[in-house]
């Protein structure tokens, strides 16, 4: 615990997907940490400006996470999770993990959570009186195959009520976390589906500013990938970044 | 073609639906010679410790090996090393520990050596996407006087990212706005 003595270890040879950095994202693609329209940003976002960080060996690499939390067959069917089903609409939601180059993460985990059917999470903060499910969690998580592809098994979350404003939803959206390959990578998001009449009221959506930044947070209806007699199949595809333009072009 | 990436949403005050593992705040196995406790409070604008959030870290061994997809730097010699721990809270008392090893230094890219170091990302309600830091190490001086990142810091703010030796392992608070709000980076 005193001052390390080890020798450092030099940058290591890359491997063929590991990029020597990762692109910086075009402003307005991200939302801002202070962002008064919503009110809990006011005593959380810091105040000073973000200092630029390198991206070194630290920043590059990333948790395997397969062998941390392994992934169980039915972790991706949030609908066999009980002894019976949960009411709601049955839902597939399916898409890939790729980088801004459009390769396909491999092996990457995805996690995701969301409110029932009726708007209700399992949750103990959640004090909205809408039933409970006893046959839905909420929770789900998926590796992605050798094309990036991630499936999962759900019902519909509802829209619910918060606290943010007089009369303030949430459109309905399912929470997505996403480690990628490299520190850099991780993402937090919400997917939201198709003409929604809660975006234009929603400040979480419109924290974002670009439009068409915010339009790719909405799934996409896919009649193909329904399931007949049996679920209708949103898409949702998620960009993470990918390799910078110059190798070590943040070289100090 | 070059596609524009994701956006990222708040975590929300829900994520403790998924998120959050049993033995998450293990980043090395309990038991792990040299093992030490991380451990801190995260606090608001009103100085207020915050009940919901997630942390997680990544880093290097003492070796400079990392437990990543690619084995970067061939595996560690410490079983079970993941290198990697999230801390989710729903309602807690602002607090966080975890378990860990101190990693080593690294050469970076520019032929400058980084001192012993740990990425953060905080998630929590009423941030919109994570907000990033590092803990370095107080008791390495040396390496830090010469840490090319810290050098970037200015000398009153440096501190803030310094986690100091305490009981078992090292000890450091989170301030995300006030008179010693932590060094956030833009990655
Ligand atoms: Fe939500």
């Amino acid at each position: 615990m005193t001052d390390s003595g080890a020798t450092p270890r030099q940058i290591y040879d890359p491997v063929s997907e590991t990029p020597s950095s990762y692109v910086r994202e075009a402003p307005g693609i991200q939302p801002p940490l202070d962002f008064p329209e919503y009110k809990s940003t006011a005593l959380r976002h810091p105040k000073q400006p973000l200092i630029y960080l390198p991206q070194n060996i630290t920043e590059l690499t990333g948790p395997a996470l397969g062998s941390l939390a392994p992934v169980g067959d039915l972790d991706n069917d949030l609908t066999r999770q009980h002894g019976g089903a949960p009411i709601g609409e049955r839902t597939v939601v399916f898409g890939r993990v790729l980088d801004t180059e459009g390769k396909p993460l491999r092996n990457t985990m995805v996690e995701i959570w969301q409110a029932n059917a009726s708007g209700r999470y399992r949750h103990r903060w959640d004090r909205f009186p809408a039933p409970l499910d006893p046959n839905f969690s909420g929770a789900g998580r998926a590796i992605t195959d050798d094309e990036g592809r991630y499936r999962f098994v759900t019902i519909k979350p509802g829209p619910y009520p918060w606290g943010n404003h007089y009369n303030a939803w949430r459109p309905a959206h399912i929470h997505f976390s996403l480690l990628g390959r490299a520190f850099t990578q991780r993402l937090v998001t919400q997917m939201y589906f198709p003409g929604d009449p809660l975006f234009r009221y929603d400040p979480i959506f419109n924290s974002i500013p670009d439009a068409a930044a915010r339009k790719r947070l909405v799934s996409r209806f896919s009649i193909q990938d329904t399931e007949p007699d049996w679920a209708l199949a949103y898409e949702f595809d998620i960009y993470l970044r990918g390799p910078g333009a110059t190798p070590f072009e943040e070289a100090l | 073609m070059i596609f524009p990436s994701t956006a990222g949403q708040t975590v929300g005050p829900y994520f403790a639906i998924g998120l959050p593992w049993s033995e998450g705040s293990h980043a090395v196995a309990p038991g792990t010679a040299g093992a030490i406790t991380l451990r801190g409070v995260i606090y608001d604008g009103a100085g207020k410790p915050i009940p919901d959030f997630l942390l997680e870290t990544w880093q290097a061994d003492p070796a400079g090996r990392f437990a990543d997809l690619h084995g970067h730097g061939g595996p560690s010699e410490i079983v079970g090393f993941r290198g990697f721990a999230r801390v989710g809270h729903e309602d807690g008392d602002g607090s966080f520990e975890l378990l860990t090893v101190k990693p080593g230094p690294l050469a970076t890219a520019s032929g400058t050596i980084a001192a012993p170091h740990i990425d953060v990302s905080l998630f929590a309600r009423g941030l919109l996407h994570r907000c990033v830091t590092r803990f370095y190490f107080a008791d390495e001086e040396a390496a830090n006087a010469v840490d090319p990142v810290l050098a970037t810091v200015s000398p009153e703010r440096r501190e803030t990212l310094l986690a100091k030796p305490a009981e078992g392992g090292y000890e450091i608070d989170i301030h995300l706005q006030g008179p010693e709000e932590t060094v956030f980076f833009a990655l």
